[in-house]
């Protein structure tokens, strides 16, 4: 967490959960960086990361991934998984933000 | 017989544990390692009380050991292998080089949240996409 923080780049998570589900989570797991709420998954769609009813109702979720957008607002690292335990480990995206600045 | 069910139910369980450590959560090798051991001591049981019935009791036990076993390692398998798999590809979201899609939401304490202005205070932002409901 410190490590980004000291690169200069803020962590945010974005879901369809409300803010007060993100409240409890952040609150519960001791983060710190901004959850953004986006119950209509309508980021969610634009960045193509939708799956159409992937919640446990039936509801419209996101898949996981990871974008990497550099202060010109150009995406320049994303991780797409193909499983949903099988997620950016810190040291491949500290790996991808390292490499921005040369 | 009885130590090879045993160690099926450890490799099952176990992953429950291991699934906190990258290593053994994105691919559960200590557990499918767990599980052949636990079947070579099945199947050297199994042929045991079949071989030689005269010496080794268990033809039954055996038999319901070995079928509860192959349940076991068949839902590890589902849930592990299929289950998290079962995402939509995401052929349509923006590659690398492209320009990041603006958006403005708003953050567990209500506050709107613009990428725009978020990029401007940072040298970059991570935007983790994550499947909510937790």
């Amino acid at each position: 967490m410190s490590e980004f923080r000291s690169r200069g780049v803020e962590i945010v998570a974005i879901s369809v959960d409300s803010n007060k589900d993100s409240r409890e989570l952040c609150s519960s797991r001791g983060y710190t960086f901004p959850f953004l709420s986006d119950p209509k998954a309508e980021v969610i769609r634009r960045y193509g990361v939708l799956h159409p009813r992937g919640g446990p109702d039936g509801h419209d979720i996101a898949r996981p991934a990871e974008f990497l957008v550099d202060a010109t607002g150009t995406i320049r690292w994303v991780n797409l998984t193909e499983s949903i335990s099988v997620r950016a480990r810190p040291e491949a995206v500290l790996k991808a933000i390292d490499a921005l600045s040369h | 017989m009885w130590a090879g069910f045993a160690i099926v139910l450890l490799a099952a369980f176990s992953f429950l544990y291991l699934i906190q450590f990258p290593v053994t959560r994105d691919f559960p090798w200590v557990n499918l390692l767990l599980f052949a051991v636990g079947g070579c001591f099945l199947a050297v049981g199994l042929k045991r009380a079949f071989g030689s019935p005269e010496r080794y009791r268990g033809k039954i036990s055996g038999i319901v050991l070995g079928v509860l076993s192959l349940a076991i390692f068949g839902l590890f398998y589902y849930g592990t292998f299929v289950l998290t798999r079962d995402i939509p590809s995401a052929s349509g979201a923006p590659h690398p080089g492209t320009q990041a899609p603006d958006f403005t939401l708003s953050d567990a304490g209500g506050k709107s949240v613009m990428l725009a202005d978020l990029i401007r205070n940072n040298r970059a932002v991570l935007l983790i996409f994550y499947r909510g409901y937790w």
